[in-house]
């Protein structure tokens, strides 16, 4: 009994110089290991007489329960202290650079091409792919422009060498109307649009020897002017704003009849007139019209049966509106300032 | 084509109240668009007035002093004039007139107060080709009868407006006054005048003493008309102000009545000094290498393509294009004869842009009426006759193989609204069809059209939905959508998917030319194949297609460079082009280009070669072809480092390149490699489809290997999974060293080996089979030690 007293005082007194980890397992092991002072009274339990046992086991065990809630007191409280050492050591400037691999980004023209693609396709058409270098035959005359005919002076050609009004390097997308049409083997409807480079032989601030092209072309029994309009309307709308008001002027195109140029208002100044409208209000972004009966036939179509639409665009064009892009060669420059600056996702 | 308001009201009344922009708008508005639309002299304020003292400015030696007299006032002015004289009405600018490039103030000159200008035609802003040195150097002289104080632009007859049309290549018609008058009679609802060709013939006949032969083809219709007794002398002011405000220099009352009625009609003339010609005209195709002098006394050499005039001796002009010097038109010309004729447009556009593209020529390119080529013989006649005082001989030669019937054209009026998609009454397309001049008749919605010979570009039902969608208004259609069966569009996007990885890989996506110099052409490429050039290159560095992207990104590699940025890493997906077997074809490939930083951080990562064949493997593994593309350093290009290069193939196929740009050819570490994207995409991957997650736990052995350096890791690696049991999932090489404790021309390869099963746990005994036949068959197909055995 008295023995009992006497630990109990140690340990309060023990207790009390404990301030760290080591310090608290070694007085784990003074009073609870198997040398322990605890231990050692437990060990006497059996040698008492039997009406001592019982008040002995109680007061052993207020002392054991004394020893665990002061030592689980003060593993917590020395625990929490040496966690936060820890953190406090590990403590770094957040504001120092990331580690990150660079960042891409997407061609501008790649970007116009991209949405004009996923427009068409949410209205049905397929993208259509064609070759670059083509025949004249191809690339002119099932356009109906003959050999000789003036129109081909506005296309000044690259002829690959010795192939003079043979092969080609494709000067417009439209091919690609006449491409489509003769794969087509049941000649009826088609509903196609066809990105791409174009080449012609021409170089200044508004014009580059390689350009894209987009060309759009639908078949069926009773497309007409009107369906072109509404198709026009819908796509210019949703590049160019709604506020776009499309204008249809008319034109010539040898491959189609009647023609159109097609002017939307002047998005930059809302069509009172400035630079960019030229003071007229009204910006010509398209040439279009009904596709003409000589190019069906020559495509193997009825041309009693079947009429349809074309139209072309250049993309260089609608990179240079949406982002106000002045001079066509920074398109092609490559210069690295220009690329890095198309490499997030634009408001849409 | 420039439109003179005042020629083209000799045509047509035009509402005086129109200015000349809504005339220009409205021609637009059918198709007709223009450049610019201004009064012929840009400038206010100028009246006539009188010189009535003229005397020297004490302070200056050329400088006078005049007294001008412009009916309300007198004003003083000070002029330098060389000309300026007492008496002479001359064009006064008053203070606040704006001319061109000045206006006019208030002024003291030397101490003598001035108010107001006198002024040379050059002032007025006249083009120099309409002056002569008189009007270059002096002011200009009114002849006495002008009133003064009246305006002076009226009193010049330049009071003119002008309309610069650039016009589309089908309506050559436009390109005459005549021509114009019908589409502005057709906006503004107003009858064509009749043109006067009127004119008396002398007793003689042309037929008796000239005739002419066409030898060609490429001459259609020739006509010929003898004119005598020419009186030449300046033209008529009307004249001489309607070339101007048209774009033509006058020279004499005959040369100026040719361009006139070209203006007028759209049939270019030719006038030959008749006594210098003789009594024959031949035209025929040029021998090759014949020889001709042009009216500008310059020899030109021609070839079969070229169409000639010739006597019986020699070439003595170019059809359609230019006259020849020997039969010129002089100031002591008595007599003509006059040409009007129709040469093969194609045969034209090739001379003339070999030699000199003019109003004539263009005309002649675009198309000419048959029936214009009679009006012009006859209306030049008329003017001779009037403002030459020439005698008409009688008759005329002719050749002619034209028709010139009206085209007859059906419409159904139906058809109208299918291809427009808007109604238009009938009446309407009856009354626009009318108005141009075209006969209609209507019977049960179909109407007959006939379209006179003028309109060259109608020929189809479609071409006369055009003219009444022009004239009703194309911005009349009102936009809908086309109903169609309902179908999915196709698109194969697996471009777009590999340019979306190659930007999440870090790359910056350039587009270049496909046109690069010849000497590239075979770069980076071991491939045999023939090159293609292009006929008329633009400049010697875009000559021929490129067959491999990476020279085109090795530029703008370059060009960053040299603007001090060298962390690049680009990529590009384009066309490849190549000749084989007299086929041109065409390939896409993807090629990339990197150097310098790849991983930003305080610790750069810079490129290496490791670097690159991980975007590539990543790429491959994204599209489907993990674990089967292999690495080989068989058939590198010169271009790249022999030892830090490879072929990249999937099963045993070439797909493209990798590796560094070879030392030899820049000091830069610059890594490049390019993908075929044609051939690689053909070889197929599996779907997509889900396994069941292994329950059971897998096992990890290490083992490393001592062996010969220049043994490649892949050689090992595919003998372990030779070796390796069906339980061998996966091998990777953690490390590779050399160095300490190690031969010096060994190297020790680690590799970390995951084994497996589905259906169960493996045992350790089931691994250390298959360890022990591996270590065995390393150690010996490639003379190995296991590391910790070689102690």
């Amino acid at each position: 009994m008295f023995k009992i007293e006497e630990v109990k005082l140690q340990l309060l007194a023990d207790l009390d110089k404990i301030n760290s980890m080591e310090k608290l397992n070694n007085l784990k092991v003074e009073y609870l290991g198997k040398k322990g002072k605890i231990t050692e009274l437990t060990s006497q339990v059996k040698t008492l007489d039997n009406d001592k046992k019982k008040e002995f086991g109680i007061k052993l065990n207020e002392l054991k329960k004394l020893f665990n809630e002061n030592y689980n007191q003060i593993y917590t409280k020395l625990n929490e202290e040496l966690i936060n050492k820890k953190l406090q050591s590990e403590k770094i400037d957040i504001t120092l650079p990331a580690t990150k691999v660079k960042r891409g980004s997407k061609h501008p023209m790649s970007r116009v091409q991209e949405e004009f693609e996923d427009l068409f396709l949410s209205m049905g058409y397929t993208i259509y792919d064609g070759p670059e270098l083509e025949s004249d035959e191809n690339c002119f005359q099932k356009l109906n422009i003959a050999k000789g005919h003036p129109a081909r002076d506005a296309q000044d050609t690259f002829y690959l060498e010795g192939e003079y009004e043979n092969y080609l390097l494709r000067t417009q997308t439209s091919t690609a109307q006449v491409r489509a049409m003769e794969e087509n083997k049941e000649k009826g409807p088609l509903k196609i649009v066809c990105p791409g480079k174009v080449y012609r032989r021409d170089e200044d601030a508004t014009h580059s020897h390689q350009f894209m092209q987009i060309e759009g072309l639908v078949i069926d029994k009773d497309i007409s002017m009107a369906d072109l309009k509404g198709t026009l309307e819908l796509f210019l709308k949703k590049f160019l704003g709604e506020n776009t008001e499309v204008r249809f002027r008319p034109s010539f195109f040898p491959f189609t009849e009647p023609s159109v140029e097609v002017d939307i208002s002047c998005f930059k100044c809302g069509g009172k007139g400035c630079n960019l409208c030229k003071h007229t209000g009204w910006i010509e972004v398209l040439g279009a019209g009904m596709v003409h009966p000589h190019v069906l036939e020559m495509s193997g179509y009825d041309p009693n049966k079947y009429q349809g639409f074309a139209f072309g665009t250049g993309i260089d064009r609608f990179a240079m509106f949406k982002y106000s892009i002045t001079d066509i060669r920074t398109i092609y420059g490559n210069d690295i300032r220009f690329l890095t600056q198309f490499d997030r996702r634009d408001e849409e | 084509m420039k439109l003179s308001r005042k020629f083209v009201n000799d045509y047509i009344d035009l509402d005086a109240n129109l200015s000349i922009k809504q005339i220009a708008d409205a021609m637009t508005n059918v198709g007709n668009e223009y450049d610019s639309a201004t009064p012929l002299i840009n400038a206010t304020n100028l009246v006539v007035g009188k010189i009535i003292k003229c005397t020297n400015h004490p302070d200056s030696n050329h400088l006078h002093i005049c007294l001008v007299d412009i009916k309300d006032e007198v004003l003083n002015i000070v002029c330098g004039a060389p000309n300026a004289k007492e008496g002479i009405k001359v064009i006064v600018a008053k203070n606040g007139a704006k001319l061109p490039n000045i206006e006019i103030k208030k002024t003291t000159i030397r101490g003598v107060e001035s108010n107001g200008m006198l002024c040379s035609l050059q002032e007025l802003g006249l083009d120099n080709k309409f002056l002569d040195e008189k009007d270059k150097n002096g002011i200009y002289e009114f002849s006495d009868d002008v009133e003064i104080g009246i305006d002076a632009i009226k009193a010049l007859g330049l009071d003119d407006e002008v309309i610069d049309f650039e016009l589309t290549s089908n309506r050559a018609d436009l390109l005459s006054i005549l021509g114009m008058a019908y589409e502005l009679g057709t906006i503004y609802k107003k009858q064509i005048k009749n043109i006067d060709l009127t004119y008396k013939e002398n007793d003689e006949d042309i037929n008796n003493s000239f005739n002419i032969e066409v030898k060609t083809e490429d001459c259609p219709l020739f006509l010929a008309k003898k004119i005598v007794n020419l009186n030449i002398k300046p033209s008529p002011d009307f004249i001489k102000n309607r070339l101007i405000a048209s774009g033509i220099r006058p020279i004499n009352n005959v040369v100026d009545i040719s361009n006139y009625v070209m203006l007028e009609t759209g049939q270019p003339l030719h006038f030959y000094d008749a006594n210098n010609l003789g009594n024959k005209i031949i035209v025929r195709n040029a021998i090759d290498g014949e020889k001709v002098v042009t009216l500008d006394k310059i020899e030109r050499t021609l070839t079969k393509e070229d169409i000639v005039i010739a006597t019986d001796k020699e070439a003595i002009g170019l059809a359609g294009v230019m006259g020849g010097y020997s039969t010129e038109v002089e100031p002591t010309t008595k007599n003509i004869i006059i040409e009007s004729a129709i040469f093969n447009s194609v045969k034209i556009r090739k001379t003339s842009k070999k030699i000199l593209r003019s109003e004539a020529s263009n005309r002649f390119e675009k198309g000419i009426d048959p029936k214009r080529t009679y009006m012009a013989l006859e209306r030049s006649a008329h003017l001779l006759e009037k403002y030459a005082d020439a005698t008409i001989v009688g008759g005329s030669c002719v050749y002619d193989k034209t028709t010139k019937e009206d085209k007859i054209i059906t419409l159904q009026i139906d058809k109208v609204e299918k291809v427009l998609g808007i109604k238009i009454p009938e009446d309407t397309c009856i009354e626009i069809l009318t108005n141009l001049g075209f006969k209609v008749e209507s019977n049960n919605n179909i109407l007959t059209v006939s379209v006179p010979t003028r309109r060259l570009d109608i020929n189809i039902k479609e071409d006369l939905i055009e003219e009444i969608g022009r004239f009703y208004g194309m911005n009349n259609i009102k936009g809908k959508l086309p109903t169609f069966d309902t179908k999915l569009g196709k698109f194969n996007k697996v471009k777009r998917d590999i340019r979306n990885k190659m930007i999440s890989l870090g790359l910056n996506e350039t587009l270049s030319y496909s046109l690069i110099s010849e000497e590239d052409v075979y770069k980076y490429t071991n491939d045999k194949f023939e090159k293609i050039k292009i006929a008329d290159p633009m400049s010697e560095e875009r000559t021929t297609l490129r067959y491999s992207l990476i020279s085109s990104l090795k530029e703008i590699y370059e060009y960053n460079k040299n603007r001090r940025f060298n962390d690049i890493s680009i990529f590009e997906i384009g066309k490849s082009f190549y000749k084989e077997n007299n086929e041109y074809k065409e390939q896409t490939k993807l090629a990339l280009l990197m150097s310098g930083v790849y991983l930003e951080s305080l610790n750069k990562l810079k490129v290496d070669f490791y670097i690159i064949k991980g975007i590539v493997e990543e790429l491959l593994d994204y599209l489907g072809y993990k674990n089967r593309y292999n690495f080989t350093t068989n058939n590198i290009p010169k271009e790249l480092h022999p030892n830090m290069s490879a072929t990249i193939t999937i099963d045993n196929k070439e797909i493209g390149i990798i590796g560094k740009i070879n030392p030899t050819i820049t000091k830069d570490d610059i890594y490049v490699s390019e993908i075929n994207l044609d051939k690689l995409l053909a070889i197929k991957t599996s779907k997509m489809s889900f396994k069941e997650l292994n329950k059971y736990p897998s096992v990890i052995k290490d083992l490393a290997f001592i062996l010969d350096k220049d043994i490649e890791a892949q050689d090992i690696v595919k003998e372990i999974k030779k070796s390796g049991s069906s339980k061998l999932q996966n091998i990777e090489i953690f490390d590779v060293y050399t160095g300490n404790n190690i031969d010096k021309n060994k190297k020790s390869l680690a590799f970390k080996l995951t084994f497996t099963d589905n259906s169960k746990t493996l045992t350790e005994e089931e691994i250390n089979i298959s360890i022990n036949k591996i270590i065995n068959d390393i150690s010996k197909k490639f003379n190995a030690i296991l590391r910790g055995d070689d102690l």
